[in-house]
C-alpha cells in the first residue's frame, strides 16, 4: 500500500510529524514502512508554461518550434519533439538550469540550427512510471488544465511535492489497505482525531429502485449488494488533484467516473464498479454462480470461460462482470455514458480468490475482497462515490439504492484481565494505561474490576481473541518499553543428545582428516535418485516439481557429492576431498511418512599429497580412503566391530570395492568409482564411500575403561607367508588372531609381494606378530609353542607356508 | 730420565695444541701414549733404575701420561665441538620453503552458524530437537494454526508429495511434535535446526532448499519480556556487543503477539546505507508468543501455559556475518568458497 503523506493529512493532522518520523512510528507500532519516496527528489526548475505559438521546425519533420510563456517576460523559444504539442496548451517546462531525474541538467541548446531554451516535459521525464501516466499523455507531453497559472511550480501542481510511504502489510492488517484505515492507525499512534470524508448530498426525488431491481441468488458469496444510480454524468477527465493522488498510489487515471471508483477504493478500501446503465440491456442485476463453460469477455477484451466456482453479476441473463475481479466489456463506462449504475458490494474472499487465481487477474480490487473488506463501509463508500460523481462528473444522484442485504455484522467483543496482560507481556501496566490504548484505537472499552472488555470496530476483522488484545496493548505501549528478562522457574539442563554429540565428532574428525563439508540438495532427478542407493525403494516424487532435476527425494548422497567434484574439477580444482551428512528418504508407501535415514558420504579425487618441491605427489587410492574410515571407526570405538568385505556395487570398480559391515551387518560401502563413471564426470581416479550414519552412531558402545600398560617386555616374531593370490590378508589375520590368543597382542601386515620372483598364482604376505603376557616375562619356549600353533593353523586353514 | 719425561710432555703438549683434526690427535695419542710410545719405553727401562729412583720416576711417568691424556681429551672435545658446528653449518636449510602440507577440511559455513547458535542456546539450557523433513500436512500447517484454505498454504508455495505429505516449509513442525510428546507439561526449551523447502526459483536471494533454526520455550510463566531478553542475549553474542536490537510488531499465524527483530546495521552503524536499505536496521528473525491455538492443539492448557518461539535463517545470518552475496554459493560447494570458512574465529 502506497500512502501519500499529503493526502493522509485530509484525515489526520500531521503537524510536527515529518514523513520520515511518521514512517518510523508506524514501523515501530506494527506496520513495516518499507520505504519513503520523495516524489520530487532531484528535480528542480520545472514551471507551467503556455504554448503561445507552435510552428513546424524548418529543418526537422518531427520537431516543433514553440514560443512558450513561462511567466518571465517575453516567451522563450523551445524545440519540442512530442507529437502532441499544440498551441494554447499549458505544459510543464524545464527551464534552462533545471535539473531532471538522473541529474539531467537542462542547458541552452541548438537543435538542427534552431535555438532551444528549455524542455517541455512528459510525465515520464518528471520521474513518473509510464504505466501510471494517463494513456492520452503516455506517448507525449502532459497537458495541464487551462486554468493552470503560468510560471507556477509544475511539480506542486502535479502533487509531486509529496512523500509516499510504502507499507508492507501483513495479512492480518487488511484494514490498512485504505487511506482511512491508515488514518485510524496513525491517529492511534499519534493520539489524534480522525476526520471523515464528506458524503452528504442532495438526491433527486427519483428513486434508484425505479431504475433497477437487484436479485442475489448466491447470498453466501455475496451477502450485500448495493446499486446506486447516477444520471446525467458527463464523462471527462477527473480533477488534476484526484489524478495525481491516483498516480502517487500507482493507479493510472482514466476518466472521472472510473477514477472516482478507484479513488474510493484507495480511500475506503472498498472496491466499486461503475456500469454503463444504458448498455446493461435490462433493468435488473442478478448475482449468481456462473454456468460451467459460460463465456464472458472482460473489459481487457479477453474471452473467459467460466465455471460454477465463479460468481458473476448478470443483467438477468448475460454476465456483465466477474464479481470482485473485473467488469465486462459489454457494460463498460465509455465517453458516451450518461447514466451510471454504481455497484458497492461485499463479496466473499474465497470466492473472489478462486476467480482471480483461475483467470490470472489479480487486481487492487480482488486483493481487497480476498483479504476481507469492512462490511460496515460498503454503503458509505457508495455514498461517497455518488457524492464525488455529482461534484466532479456533473451527475445527479437518485434517491436511495437498490440492494440485497443478508449480511449480519457482529463486532467482536473480547475481554482480558489486566493480570493476564502484565503476566504475558512482563509489564507493569495499570488499567488506565490499557484503557487509554483502546481509546486511541477507537475501540469500545468497558472496565469491570480487573477485566477490560473491548468491542473492536468491524474494520479490524483481525481482533478475535484475548491474545489479539495483548498485541494491540503491546504494540501501542511500544515493544521498546517492554523490559528485557530471562525465563524464570525450573531450569533445564542444556545438552546435545548422544547421537548429536557423536555426529559432531564425526564431522570434526573428517575435517581434521582433510575433508570439506558439503551441503547439497535433497531433491534430485529420477536418474540420480537411485544411483548408489543402498536400499531399493519406490521413488518419492513431488506432485508438482519445478523441474525434472529436482523432482525426487534422494536415496543416496553420493550422486550429489559427485556433482560437487565435477563442478570443482571443471574449475581447475581436480584434487578434492568432501563429505556430507544428510538424510536419504526411503518410501514406506503412499501417504505414509517415509523413513528418513541420515547417511554419511565422502569422496576424494586427484592428489592426496602434493608436496611439490620435494617431489612428493601421491594420488588418492583405496587405502587412503580406508585409512580415513579406519580412523573414524577408531574414534568411535568400533574398530574391532567393523569388517571390510570385497563386494560388487553398481557404479563402482568391480575389483576395488568393499562392503562395510558393523557387527556383521552391512552399513555401507567404499571403493573406487567405476572407470566409466569417472570418465563420464571427467574426474581423475576417485574413491568414495557412503554409509548409514544412523547405523554407525546408533550402536551401543562400551564405556571407556582403562587397561593397564604391560610391565613385561613383548616378543616379536615376523613371518613371511606364501599364499594363493586370491587369499586376502584379512582371512590370514583372523586365523593368526584366533590361534595366537591370548598371548598374541598384535599382528599386522608389514610387507606384500606379488612380483615375478613368486611362483605363478602366489603372493607373499609378511606379518609381524607381537606376544606379551601382562603378568610376567615370556620365555622363548612359551612363545615358540604358541607361534607354532599359529603357523600350523595358517597352513591348515589357508594353505599358507613360510616363505623359504 | 726425568728430563726426558719432561721433554716428552712438553713436546706432546705442543703437538696436541698444534693438531687440527681428530685424526692428527689420535696419531699423537698413539705416538706418545701407545704401547710403542716413548713413555712406555721409559717405563720399560725402569728395571735398570735403583729402588729409590723407581717410584719417583714411575710416579713422574704417570703424571706425564695423565697430563698428556688430559690435554688430548680437552683438545678432542674442542675439535669435536668445532666439527659439530661445522656440520650444522653445512646442514642449514631454507626455513621459508613450504612445509609438507597437511590436509585440513572445514565445516560448511551453514554448519558453523548453526553450531554456534546451538552452543549459545545449550549454554542457556536448551536441547536440540530434530524432526522429519517430509512432514504431514497436519504438523506443518494445521497444528500451527494454519487451517486448510489458509492463503499461506498455497500449493504453489510448497512441495507437496501427496495431499497429506509435503516437504516441510519450516522447522516449526518439530515444535508441534515436541510439544505433543511432552503431553501438555512443561517446561520445554528447544532449538530446532534443519533443512526446509519452498517452491521458489533459485536465484541470488532464493533457494528451494534452505536452513532454518527455531527456538521454543514453553512454561508456566513465560513472558514476552523473556523473549526480548533472550533475543537480546542471542543478538549480542552472535553479532557483537555493540549492536542494538529493535523489536517490531509483526504477524505470523502461529504467534500472537508477533515480533520481528532487527539489529543495527554494522556497515553504516545505523546511519543508513545500501546494505540496510537506508533504514539503519537489518531484519534478522521473526518471533512471538506461541498462539493459544497452537498450545491447545498440542495438548497444553493455554490458560496455564505460555511460551515464546523464534526462527531465523542461517543463510541470511551467514550472508550478513560473512558478507556472502549469493545464496546459491551455499549449495554449489565450490571449494574456493568452502575453504574460506576453515578459519576458526
Amino acid at each position: 500500500m502506497f500512502v501519500s503523506y499529503k493526502w493522509l493529512q485530509d484525515y489526520v493532522d500531521l503537524t510536527g510529524v515529518s514523513a520520515n518520523e511518521l514512517a518510523e512510528k508506524i514501523t515501530k507500532s506494527g506496520i513495516e514502512v518499507e520505504g519513503v519516496e520523495i516524489l520530487n527528489e532531484g528535480i528542480k526548475g520545472v514551471v507551467v508554461g503556455h504554448v503561445v505559438e507552435r510552428v513546424q521546425h524548418p529543418n526537422a519533420d518531427k520537431l516543433s518550434k514553440c514560443q512558450v510563456d513561462i511567466g518571465e517576460g517575453e516567451p522563450v523559444q523551445i524545440i519540442c519533439g512530442a507529437p502532441n504539442v499544440a498551441q494554447g496548451q499549458k505544459v510543464a517546462v524545464a527551464k534552462v538550469g533545471a535539473i531532471l531525474p538522473g541529474n539531467f541538467k537542462i542547458k541552452k541548446a541548438k537543435l538542427r540550427g534552431e535555438e532551444s531554451n528549455g524542455m517541455i516535459c512528459s510525465l515520464q521525464e518528471l520521474g513518473m512510471e509510464g504505466k501510471i501516466v494517463p494513456k492520452e499523455y503516455s506517448e507525449g507531453i502532459f497537458v495541464f488544465p487551462a486554468d493552470a497559472e503560468v510560471g507556477a511550480d509544475a511539480l506542486a501542481l502535479l502533487n509531486r511535492d509529496d512523500e509516499v510511504l510504502e507499507l508492507g502489510l501483513t495479512p492480518n492488517r487488511a484494514d490498512c489497505l485504505s487511506m482511512l484505515g491508515v488514518a485510524y492507525e496513525v491517529a492511534a499512534i499519534l493520539g489524534r482525531e480522525v476526520k471523515l470524508p464528506e458524503t452528504s448530498l442532495e438526491s433527486l426525488s427519483e428513486k434508484a429502485t425505479d431504475y433497477v431491481k437487484v436479485v442475489v441468488e448466491a447470498t453466501e458469496d455475496n451477502p450485500l449488494y448495493v446499486a446506486k444510480m447516477i444520471k446525467n454524468v458527463k464523462i471527462g477527465p477527473s480533477p488534476l488533484w484526484m489524478q495525481t493522488r491516483l498516480m502517487s498510489a500507482g493507479i493510472r487515471p482514466h476518466n472521472n467516473v472510473v477514477d472516482i471508483t478507484n479513488y474510493i477504493l484507495l480511500e475506503y478500501g472498498q472496491p466499486l464498479h461503475a456500469f454503463d446503465y444504458d448498455r446493461l440491456g435490462s433493468k435488473e442485476i442478478l448475482v449468481r454462480r456462473a454456468n460451467d463453460g459460460e463465456k464472458f469477455v472482460t473489459l481487457d477484451d479477453v474471452e473467459r470461460t467460466l465455471t460454477a466456482d465463479h460468481l458473476v453479476i448478470t443483467n438477468g441473463t448475460e454476465p456483465v462482470a466477474l464479481a470482485g475481479v473485473m467488469g465486462g466489456a459489454n457494460s463498460e463506462v465509455t465517453s458516451d455514458t450518461t447514466t451510471v449504475l454504481l455497484e458497492a458490494a461485499y463479496f466473499n474472499g474465497a470466492t473472489v480468490r478462486k476467480a482471480s487465481k483461475d483467470h490470472g487477474l489479480r487486481s487492487e480490487a480482488s486483493a481487497r475482497f480476498e483479504k476481507g473488506v469492512d462490511p460496515n463501509r460498503v454503503r458509505v463508500a457508495g455514498e461517497r462515490a455518488a457524492y464525488l460523481m455529482a461534484k466532479y462528473a456533473g451527475g445527479e444522484v437518485l434517491e436511495g439504492a437498490a440492494e440485497v442485504d443478508t449480511l449480519t455484522v457482529e463486532p467482536a467483543v473480547v475481554s482480558v484481565t489486566l493480570e493476564k496482560i502484565n503476566r504475558v507481556l512482563g509489564t507493569g501496566l495499570e488499567m488506565k494505561d490499557v484503557e487509554a490504548i483502546f481509546d486511541r484505537l477507537q475501540f469500545g472499552v468497558s472496565v469491570e474490576g480487573d477485566t477490560v472488555t473491548v468491542t473492536a470496530p468491524t474494520r479490524r476483522g483481525d481482533i478475535k481473541i484475548e491474545e489479539d488484545l495483548l498485541e494491540e496493548v503491546a504494540r501501542l505501549f511500544g515493544y521498546d518499553n517492554i523490559p528485557k528478562t530471562l525465563p524464570i522457574g525450573s531450569t533445564t539442563p542444556g545438552k546435545l543428545s548422544e547421537y548429536q554429540k557423536k555426529r559432531r565428532v564425526v564431522r570434526a574428525y573428517l575435517e581434521g582428516a582433510g575433508l570439506y563439508q558439503a551441503v547439497t540438495y535433497s531433491l534430485t532427478s529420477e536418474e540420480k535418485a537411485s544411483q548408489f542407493a543402498m536400499e531399493k525403494r519406490d521413488f518419492i516424487r513431488l506432485a508438482m516439481p519445478m523441474s525434472e532435476d529436482r523432482s525426487i527425494l534422494r536415496l543416496s548422497i553420493l550422486p550429489q557429492l559427485l556433482e560437487v567434484l565435477k563442478y570443482n574439477s571443471a574449475r581447475q580444482n581436480d584434487s578434492l576431498a568432501v563429505y556430507e551428512t544428510g538424510n536419504v528418504f526411503l518410501s514406506n508407501g503412499v501417504d505414509v511418512l517415509p523413513e528418513e535415514k541420515e547417511h554419511l558420504a565422502g569422496a576424494i579425487t586427484g592428489l592426496w599429497n602434493n608436496h611439490s618441491w620435494q617431489g612428493e605427489k601421491k594420488p588418492v587410492d583405496f587405502f587412503v580412503l580406508k585409512g580415513i574410515l579406519e580412523g573414524l571407526f577408531a574414534k568411535l570405538g568400533l574398530t574391532e566391530r567393523v569388517a571390510y568385505v570385497q563386494a560388487q556395487v553398481e557404479g563402482m570398480h568391480p575389483g576395488r570395492t568393499a562392503e562395510i559391515r558393523l557387527d556383521g551387518s552391512k552399513i555401507g560401502f567404499a571403493g573406487q568409482l567405476h572407470p566409466s563413471v569417472q570418465k563420464d564426470l571427467d574426474l581423475k581416479d576417485t574413491y568414495v564411500f557412503e554409509l548409514s550414519l544412523k547405523a554407525v552412531l546408533g550402536v551401543e558402545t562400551e564405556a571407556l575403561q582403562y587397561q593397564s600398560i604391560p610391565r613385561y617386555p613383548s616378543i616379536t616374531r615376523d613371518i613371511a607367508l606364501v599364499v594363493n593370490r586370491e587369499t586376502v590378508s584379512g582371512t590370514l589375520k583372523d586365523i593368526i588372531v584366533k590361534a595366537g590368543s591370548p598371548l598374541l597382542k598384535e599382528a599386522y601386515v608389514f610387507d606384500l609381494y606379488e612380483g615375478d620372483k613368486m611362483e605363478e598364482g602366489k603372493k607373499s604376505i609378511a606379518f609381524s606378530l607381537k606376544y606379551v603376557d601382562p603378568e610376567r616375562t615370556l620365555t622363548d619356549e612359551e612363545v615358540t609353542k604358541v607361534h607354532d600353533r599359529v603357523l600350523e593353523a595358517l597352513k591348515e586353514q589357508a594353505g599358507a607356508v613360510l616363505r623359504g | 730420565m726425568q728430563e726426558r719425561l719432561k721433554e716428552l710432555q712438553e713436546e706432546a703438549i705442543q703437538k696436541v695444541e698444534q693438531s687440527s683434526s681428530l685424526k692428527e690427535l689420535n696419531d699423537i695419542r698413539v705416538a706418545y701414549l701407545g704401547k710403542k710410545g716413548p713413555i712406555t719405553e721409559v717405563l720399560r727401562g725402569m728395571g735398570k733404575l735403583s729402588a729409590e729412583e723407581r717410584p719417583v720416576i714411575g710416579a713422574l711417568a704417570n703424571e706425564v701420561r695423565e697430563a698428556i691424556a688430559a690435554k688430548i681429551e680437552a683438545k678432542q672435545n674442542q675439535l669435536e665441538e668445532a666439527a659439530v658446528l661445522e656440520k650444522m653449518a653445512s646442514e642449514s636449510i631454507d626455513v621459508t620453503l613450504p612445509g609438507r602440507p597437511v590436509n585440513v577440511g572445514s565445516h560448511h559455513p551453514l554448519t558453523k552458524i548453526i553450531e554456534e547458535i546451538e552452543d549459545l542456546f545449550i549454554g542457556m539450557g536448551y536441547e536440540i530437537a530434530e524432526g522429519p523433513e517430509v512432514e504431514q500436512d497436519y504438523y506443518n500447517f494445521e497444528a500451527l494454526n494454519l487451517p486448510k484454505g489458509h492463503p499461506a498454504r498455497d500449493m504453489q508455495d510448497s512441495f507437496y508429495i501427496t495431499e497429506e505429505l509435503l516437504l516441510r516449509t519450516h522447522t516449526s513442525p518439530v515444535q508441534a511434535r515436541t510439544m505433543e510428546k511432552h503431553n501438555g507439561k512443561g517446561p520445554i526449551k528447544i532449538i530446532c535446526p534443519g533443512k526446509v523447502y519452498r517452491r521458489d526459483n533459485d536465484d541470488a536471494t532464493h533457494s528451494h532448499q534452505f536452513m532454518q533454526i527455531e527456538g521454543l520455550v514453553v512454561g508456566e510463566n513465560i513472558r514476552m519480556s523473556d523473549l526480548k531478553g533472550t533475543l537480546d542475549v542471542f543478538a549480542k553474542k552472535m553479532f557483537g556487543q555493540d549492536r542494538e536490537i529493535r523489536l517490531r510488531p509483526s504477524f505470523f499465524p502461529f504467534t500472537e503477539p508477533s515480533v520481528e527483530m532487527d539489529i543495527s546495521c554494522k556497515v553504516c552503524g545505523g546511519h543508513g546505507c545500501n546494505v540496510c536499505k537506508q533504514t539503519g536496521w537489518i531484519e534478522i528473525l521473526g518471533a512471538g508468543m506461541v498462539h493459544p491455538n497452537v498450545l491447545e492443539m498440542a495438548g497444553y492448557d493455554s490458560k496455564k501455559y505460555t511460551g515464546f518461539a523464534f526462527g531465523m535463517g542461517p543463510e541470511r545470518i551467514a550472508m550478513l556475518k560473512y558478507g556472502v552475496d549469493d545464496i546459491r554459493h551455499f549449495y554449489t560447494n565450490d571449494v574456493r568458497f568452502l575453504k574460506q570458512f576453515s578459519v576458526e574465529e
